[in-house]
């Protein structure tokens, strides 16, 4: 194996290993989030209002680190630095 | 159709400008929010028309929501702030239009609204309580988390443009990656999924620029 179809196989590996740890924590945090402002819902319908607009912003903060991990995959596969780096 | 165009591609240039597909989509959003605009305020009256009732429901939906937030006049935020809201909104939502690109799936397109939102910030901020009071809320608990409030200024704008890029081209990604396995219908259900996603983060992206703006304005009282 060359060096560049190292680099790739494991752009590959980790791009999906990336996701795959990356999408894990978030979704357990929003489902976390998600029950526990049902919760308060369930226990107060008249602060709705407020209790879904605090849990849209916590959920955005939340989901953020998600996409994060989705954007890192992305430059694994598509932009490599590496790749560059390797053939130059 | 190409199958993953992450960057965007370069339409046509004139001299050292490239003007890319994104540009392009962007001047049609544009075009269709002023043409819709323009058709529904044509006759105003007292008595509203279908077309009226809606714009100034969706304009006092966004007066009451910033009103909720901000301890301020919210006509201070609402032109700006409404701007923003409807462009991405609709922004988000021409992927649904075959052939389109989402202009927000592209990152220079989200940095561009994200430093929009960083800068009216301390623009509104700063007009609000002066220059002086304004840098006074980076003490706010003690001396110590100064840093910790510079970084937050950079990182939350970053992130701000990240989210959207990210979400808007995980829709398009998901779709077309759909089309390519099964085809007929069951993208549906995604595209659905795309336009409820579409919007929220509209709502999102401008509930966050409320937020920050509430935080460094709050903190004098």
């Amino acid at each position: 194996m060359d060096a560049k179809t190292v680099v790739i196989s494991v752009s590959i590996i980790s791009a999906a290993i990336v996701m795959a740890i990356g999408g894990y924590g978030p979704a357990k945090a929003l489902g976390k989030a998600l029950t526990e402002a049902l919760d308060a819902i369930a226990r107060q319908p008249e602060a709705s209002d407020k209790i879904m607009r605090a849990l849209f912003v916590g959920m955005a903060l939340i989901e953020s680190i998600a996409i994060y991990a989705f954007v890192i995959a992305l430059i694994l596969l598509f932009a490599n630095p590496l790749i560059g780096y390797i053939l130059k | 159709m190409k199958i993953f165009n992450i960057f965007p591609e370069t339409v046509f240039s004139i001299g050292p400008v490239h003007i890319t597909d994104t540009v392009i989509t962007t001047w049609f959003v544009m075009v269709a929010i002023i043409t819709i605009c323009y058709l529904a305020t044509r006759r105003l009256s007292i008595k509203p028309s279908f077309c009226q009732e809606i714009l100034e429901a969706i304009i006092e939906a966004m007066e009451k929501t910033i009103k909720d937030i901000l301890p301020l006049d919210p006509w201070l935020v609402v032109p700006m702030l409404g701007t923003l809201w409807i462009f991405i909104g609709f922004s988000n939502l021409t992927g649904l239009i075959p052939g389109l690109k989402t202009p927000t799936a592209d990152l220079n397109t989200t940095f561009a609204y994200a430093l929009i939102s960083f800068s009216m910030t301390h623009v509104i901020g700063i007009s609000t309580q002066g220059l002086k009071g304004y840098l006074m809320h980076y003490k706010e608990p003690t001396w110590l988390l100064l840093p910790f409030h510079l970084i937050a200024e950079v990182t939350r704008t970053v992130a701000l443009a990240v989210r959207l890029f990210g979400n808007m081209l995980s829709g398009d990604m998901i779709a077309i990656i759909l089309l390519g396995i099964v085809g007929l219908l069951v993208p549906i259900p995604f595209s659905l999924l795309h336009i409820i996603i579409g919007l929220i983060q509209a709502y999102i992206f401008g509930i966050l620029t409320l937020v920050f703006i509430a935080g460094g304005i709050k903190a004098k009282s």
